[in-house]
């Protein structure tokens, strides 16, 4: 009623050439309780969610091993006051975080990751530029169409796409069986359990993340820049690579990034086509976590993780905040 | 009309090739009469009619089900109140509030799920159905934020000021303008959340308890073991219900936004 009557007020103020009252009020005054519960329900959620439990991984990896359940000590017990939170305090160690630095397995594992990932973002970036370059360059009434069906494996089932490759690469699989038939090779080559396996998974399940930012900055290029330079004599390949990869550079950018950080903590691909001899940190963490029941290590290895991917989730975030501003 | 050269076509071909050959694939071993998964036996349902006796495949689908179902439409709601927020609303505290929104969509999905265990762990609930909602919730809000945000940033704010300038309460412009316009955002976000839950295996593997196997978790469990004709068939309806569900939407979408823009623009 209250904000009916308020209305009423702007429509007269309206009339005496006062219209255009933002929606939602001016920081500083009071929201309505309907637009404070629309900021406080996410961020409530992601507080809850994300940031806490976050938290909890940090004090847990500052913990030591205990056979029990929760198998790590020691346990924060506000019941026991101040004296708790000093005991709390004093048990904290960064013995985790020794064993990592210390051990060949982990720091292998990240070191793994990272070469993987970038290796996989670089061939992605190859496959991914003449893909979303023809997108671009295709008549803008099937460019939608395009768009949807590089989308669309994306939106089936990401196990059952790497499964699919399992299928193929297997030893009596479809590729060794096509390779043979065209007699490029005597006797079943091994794809499984290799890196190259891992590679040809990763490619193919991160290829629309690649496509798709790349995709937006090109359509966005100015023709009119490509033909001026024909105009003048610029060759079409060089006009490619002084024109149109430098104005692609923001989607360039968002594309790679949003590949080599999930790439470094992915699970699911090399644990289903990679061999067991050099495992990716992400399962290693996994095998930490299920197999060997050590939840402070676990947690140190994501908590290292987490640092290291800082760094590229920090430049991600300043991209995608500046493509906003842009539109 | 512009011609279409030649390498790009080639590169277009290759590249859909490459995105759709495995799955077709898939999709044909399915219907293989030998239990030899790579030597051909002739067309056949057997896998299919041998999946209807499976009944921990089949328990398995209806949880995935459910846990998808009950997590995109909390995830919708949150996310587009997120989306609503970042675009509308200057609050303090609003760049981490950003930060929490994106660091989602990249985060490995161990982190996010040893975390999320480890919170549960710490606040002793019991995990199982109502951990994966939450953990997953908590994901794929932040994909349906970036989705209705794209939508919120090209809205023409004119047509809430004018409908609050005749008069509509703020709540009222809300519902009647401002919803059926990012609508189509809203439904893609609530679709893409509902196709991420029913295919996450890491978080819903962290989260879940005694008697909650999500179809994932059990098709992993069967794949790490090779390759079964049966999780071809499996993997085989999974496709076709998703592809179905996203091919709609898109023409709902489609026709959707024709009839709500075409009085307004023209």
């Amino acid at each position: 009623m209250v904000a009916r009557r308020r209305c009423g007020v702007s429509k007269l103020s309206g009339r005496s050439g006062m219209a255009r009252r933002p929606i939602h009020p001016r920081p500083g005054s009071a929201f309505s309780f309907g637009a404070k519960l629309v900021v406080a329900a996410p961020y409530l959620w992601l507080l809850g969610f994300f940031l806490v439990p976050f938290i909890i991984v940090v004090k847990i990896s500052l913990s030591e091993t205990a056979i029990a359940l929760p198998p790590y000590t020691p346990v924060l017990d506000v019941a026991t006051g101040w004296q708790g939170i000093r005991d709390f305090i004093a048990g904290l160690s960064f013995a985790n975080y020794l064993t990592i630095a210390g051990d060949d397995l982990y720091v292998f594992s990240y070191l793994k990751s990272v070469k993987v990932a970038a290796v996989s973002t670089a061939i992605l970036l190859l496959c991914g530029l003449p893909l979303a370059y023809a997108m671009a360059r295709a008549p803008r009434a099937v460019r939608p169409l395009l768009v949807t069906l590089v989308v669309l494996p994306f939106w089936t089932s990401f196990l059952i796409r790497v499964y699919a490759w399992i299928n193929i690469l297997q030893r009596d699989g479809l590729l060794n069986q096509v390779l043979t038939w065209l007699g490029l090779i005597d006797q079943p080559t091994t794809w499984l359990a290799t890196d190259t396996a891992v590679y040809i998974g990763l490619v193919y399940s991160y290829l629309p993340f690649m496509v798709l930012p790349l995709y937006a900055s090109l359509e966005k290029l100015d023709e009119t820049l490509l033909e001026a330079a024909a105009d003048l004599g610029c060759p079409r390949w060089k006009a490619f690579f002084v024109i149109t990869i430098p104005l692609a550079l923001p989607g360039l950018g968002a594309g790679a990034l949003l590949c080599f950080i999930p790439i470094i903590g992915e699970f699911v691909v090399p644990d289903l086509l990679g061999g067991s001899d050099a495992t990716m940190i992400g399962q290693t963490l996994w095998t930490e976590f299920f197999a060997n029941k050590d939840w402070p290590v676990a947690s140190a290895v994501a908590v290292a993780l987490v640092g290291l991917l800082m760094a590229p989730i920090a430049v991600y975030q300043h991209l995608q905040a500046r493509e906003i501003e842009e539109r | 009309m512009r011609r279409v050269s030649f390498t790009n076509l080639v590169a277009l071909a290759l590249g859909l090739a490459f995105l759709y050959a495995p799955i077709v694939i898939l999709v044909i071993y399915s219907f293989n009469a030998s239990r030899l998964v790579t030597v051909w036996g002739g067309w056949s349902l057997r896998w299919y009619a041998a999946l209807i006796e499976d009944r921990a495949m089949i328990d398995a689908a209806l949880a995935s089900l459910g846990i998808a179902v009950a997590s995109a439409a909390l995830a919708t709601v949150f996310g587009t109140m997120a989306a609503l927020a970042l675009t509308r609303m200057r609050f303090r505290g609003r760049l981490p509030f950003a930060a929490m929104i994106y660091a989602p969509l990249v985060m490995p999905e161990v982190i996010t799920g040893l975390s999320l265990l480890l919170l549960f762990v710490a606040v002793d609930l019991d995990r199982g159905f109502f951990t994966i909602v939450i953990a997953h919730t908590t994901l794929t809000m932040c994909f349906v934020t970036v989705i209705v945000q794209s939508r919120l940033i090209v809205f023409d704010r004119g047509l809430e000021e004018a409908a609050m300038d005749l008069g509509c309460p703020p709540g009222r412009t809300f519902f009647a303008v401002t919803l059926p316009l990012i609508m189509p955002a809203i439904v893609a976000g609530f679709l893409l959340a509902f196709s991420l839950s029913l295919d996450d295996l890491v978080i819903a593997s962290f989260t879940t308890g005694p008697g909650a196997t999500t179809l994932p978790i059990r098709i992993y469990s069967e794949v790490r073991l090779g390759v079964k004709p049966e999780i071809n068939a499996v993997c085989t309806i999974f496709i076709a219900v998703i592809s179905v569900v996203v091919i709609a939407a898109s023409l709902i979408g489609k026709s959707w936004d024709r009839g709500r823009s075409a009085p307004l623009t023209t």
